[in-house]
């Protein structure tokens, strides 16, 4: 299935893009399993997703655990905690 | 409700005034941060924002008599002494406008999906998210739990 990828602020800039369409293998159906997905590319990705406290995930704009599951054509948002305000 | 990102600054006198037209209110309570010292450029995602101060808004609401709020933060390049986010609450009281508007600024912080990069002399660097913001977050839901029991 295809999903959209965004990546903001720190990890948008560690990466070196602000997001993409992956399509992901059939046994990738929750957050978690995606952030591994990620992380097995090597590099910048496996470096950015190594330490799970600094990456917070949104699916479709909600904020979610990563136990959630994903389903085709979901937006999914990785990024740094927040520090707005 | 009014909540809105946006890049321009804006007029804390005309917003309260805006909350303060139904005879009923009797308070409003407003906060204003503003950049300190350094600098600063404000990353966002747009649309998540919005949709995550709204439920702060909502949840809010449902703790206190809330008549009307807003919530105004701001974007892009920021210069120390710039206004950088508004909430302001009106109610018929203050307890619940004070209550409601450090609430909603306690948890904007830990929640709505804002960047700060500083821009100093010798580089820039992305702001890291304090322990001490989580806390004033988390202490809510410590008030509502020993209320409860």
């Amino acid at each position: 299935m295809k999903v959209k990828v965004l990546f903001f602020a720190a990890l948008r800039e560690q990466l070196g893009t602000s997001g993409e369409e992956i399509e992901l293998p059939a046994d990738v159906d929750s957050l978690a399993g995606l952030r591994s997905h990620l992380r097995a590319r090597g590099g910048a990705f496996e470096k950015a997703f190594s330490d799970k406290a600094l990456v917070r995930m949104a699916v479709n704009q909600d904020m979610v655990p990563a136990t959630a599951r994903i389903k085709a054509g979901d937006e999914i948002a990785f990024f740094p905690p927040v520090t707005g305000g | 409700m009014k909540v809105s990102v946006q890049k321009e600054d804006f007029d804390l006198g005309a917003e309260v005034q805006a909350l303060s037209k139904d005879p009923r209110v009797g308070a409003v309570a407003s906060f204003v941060g503003v950049v300190r010292e350094v600098p600063m450029a404000l990353e966002h995602y747009a649309g998540m924002t919005e949709r995550e101060i709204g439920k702060i808004v909502e949840e809010a609401r449902s703790r206190w008599q809330v008549m009307d709020c807003t919530v105004i933060h701001r974007f892009g390049e920021l210069q120390p002494t710039d206004q950088i986010v508004l909430v302001a609450v009106a109610s018929a009281h203050r307890g619940d406008a004070f209550a409601a508007c450090e609430f909603i600024m306690d948890y904007l912080k830990t929640r709505a999906p804002f960047w700060k990069k500083e821009q100093r002399p010798g580089g820039t660097r992305w702001v890291e998210a304090r322990a001490s913001d989580d806390q004033a977050a988390e202490r809510w839901e410590i008030k509502r739990a020993e209320a409860k029991s």
